[in-house]
């Protein structure tokens, strides 16, 4: 990416090491470790937007979140500034290193802004067709990663990552809803509890499409939905605005049973790694 | 007197800027009055815009990053002639375009939305760096309160800008020595102040920041070091009107009609 456009800066919050080199030492002009100063780094990023550069900021879990969000508030979104946050350590990736790590409140409130474009991919393919697709439009974007290395769900390159993309489809009336890498924990639990439920990933939390999911809506009675993440405000929260609205707008008549899995004010008092916290979400036992 | 002279449009200034707060019922006339001489010469000795070119990619840029000394932006980009005088009476008031803090909302001239304080050197960093990238000569004014400089993202922002050379980057400080709820000494003291920034790597100028002369050379003294540079204004709260000056209360007051005609009756 770094290659085919001059105008693109990569800025870092003094973190990524061994993942940054490489572009680094490549397009050394258009690298800049901020230094560990997120609120700066992003008031520099949306200046650089503002005369005229495409700006990626790299950074872990809260630190170019909630860390510096009035300026994503103020210097991005209100000024529609033309940068992409990658943030890396989705939900527990950094399991062990404590509350401070975990990034489990940044969809609620990230979806919340105007203007911004959430991205939480589930594999490597939805993150490459995500950052592409991020390319894609002028304006802030929020991409919310893992740290690589996640199993690939898809079988072939994704056309569009603004469609829900379907995982598993069948027949059966009970559909299960995700976003982010979650979706493959997700995926195991089906298969090895041979559970016949249709499984979907949205990679795009924001703006999301209201159209697949409303195809989904009609052909479920119930509907569950996951995310490594808070659930009020979540991803859960916003699968029920969307129901909602295509209920009251009368493009779906009924309304089916939602029943949302995620972490409720959860600050863990014992250690645990991504697929410990996971497993506390208790999803075999809940499906079955 | 001439009436391009940046001293006799500064005066044009307060009087809009009178007019504004005191229709409007809004606050912070002391914090507009204060950075109006430096608006004035900014505007007419120093930066590379006019209406015909705030568009232009050659253009200096200017932030208020004192988003409530807003009247005094407005009025001066209207003295200007980069938006109407007219439209001055529409401030603060139900669908005008022209908010109660800096809003760029497709307003000529304006180049940055603020209002929360601390954000506008971190941006005029980013937009620095960008023309250094790009090996442009713009130049970019920043203009900051010194209440500001208790905000953190400021001194974020004055170690990125010595450490990346941004000598390109012009940061003048509204150095009235009132803040919020009372003076800079007794609420978070900033001296020894110049010492700080000359600490921080940073070409430190002071200046009176009512005399235009001074403002003048000083703005457009070349820089000649690879250090970016703060202009140390020293001003009064609400200069200009003789009631208002150095008093606490104007930070949030607006005139009643009785002080209007007394402000008034001052600025002539």
């Amino acid at each position: 990416m770094g290659k085919n456009n001059p105008n693109l800066i990569l800025m870092t919050g003094d973190l990524g090491y061994s993942v940054l080199e490489k572009f680094q030492e490549q397009f050394p002009n258009q690298f800049i470790n901020a230094g560990v100063a997120e609120q700066n780094m992003i008031g520099v990023a949306s200046g650089m937007a503002l005369a005229g550069k495409t700006v990626f900021v790299y950074s872990i879990a809260n630190f170019p979140s909630l860390r510096c969000l009035e300026q994503i508030r103020n210097d991005l979104c209100y000024h529609n500034a033309n940068v992409k946050i990658i943030s890396i350590g989705a939900g527990f990736t950094y399991g062990s290193a404590g509350y401070t790590h975990h990034g489990i409140e940044d969809m609620a409130i990230l979806r919340a802004l105007p203007n911004i474009r959430v991205y939480t991919p589930a594999d490597i393919r939805e993150t490459k067709a995500s950052l592409e697709n991020a390319m894609l439009y002028s304006c802030p974007c929020y991409i919310r990663l893992d740290k690589g290395g996640s199993d690939v769900l898809h079988d072939g390159e994704i056309k569009s990552v603004e469609r829900v993309l379907p995982i598993i489809e069948n027949n059966s009336d009970i559909s299960i809803l995700t976003t982010g890498t979650i979706t493959h924990f997700v995926y195991t639990i089906l298969k090895e509890k041979k559970l016949a439920f249709s499984l979907y990933s949205v990679p795009v939390i924001k703006p999301m499409d209201i159209q697949g999911i409303s195809s989904i809506v009609k052909k479920s009675k119930k509907i569950f939905t996951v995310e490594e993440h808070q659930l009020d405000g979540g991803f859960g929260s916003a699968i029920l605005e969307k129901i909602h609205e295509l209920f009251f707008k009368g493009e779906i008549t009924k309304i089916p049973l939602v029943h949302r899995l995620g972490f409720r004010d959860f600050i863990p008092k014992l250690v645990g790694d991504q697929n410990h916290f996971r497993d506390l979400l208790s999803i075999e036992i809940t499906l079955n | 007197m001439n009436k391009k002279d940046s001293i006799f449009i500064a005066l044009k200034i307060r009087k809009l800027v009178l007019k504004m707060i005191t229709e409007s019922k809004s606050s912070h006339i002391g914090s507009s009055f204060s950075v109006i001489d430096i608006l004035a010469v900014l505007y007419s000795d120093v930066l590379r815009i006019s209406p015909a070119t705030y568009r232009s990619v050659e253009r200096d840029y200017f932030i208020l990053s004192k988003g409530h000394g807003v009247a005094a932006m407005y009025a001066t980009l209207a003295a200007y002639g980069f938006i109407s005088e007219e439209e001055l009476t529409t401030y603060c008031q139900n669908d005008s375009r022209l908010f109660g803090h800096v809003t760029a909302n497709g307003v000529p001239g304006v180049e940055l939305s603020t209002g929360s304080l601390g954000h506008g050197l971190p941006v005029a960093s980013g937009i620095a760096k960008a023309f250094k990238l790009d090996k442009k000569s713009n130049r970019v004014f920043v203009l900051l309160s010194d209440g500001e400089c208790d905000e953190g993202t400021t001194w974020e922002s004055a170690l990125f800008c010595a450490h990346h050379q941004l000598d390109n980057v012009n940061m003048i400080v509204d150095y009235n020595k009132l803040q919020g709820l009372g003076t800079v000494e007794e609420i978070m003291r900033l001296e020894p102040f110049s010492d700080k920034w000359k600490a921080f790597g940073w070409n430190v100028v002071e200046i009176d920041g009512h005399d235009h002369a001074d403002i003048k050379t000083q703005l457009n003294k070349k820089n000649i070091s690879n250090k970016p540079t703060i202009i140390i204004a020293h001003t009064v709260k609400g200069r200009g009107v003789g009631f208002m000056e150095n008093k606490l209360q104007w930070h949030y007051a607006s005139p009643n009609a009785e002080q209007f005609n007394l402000a008034q009756k001052e600025l002539g």
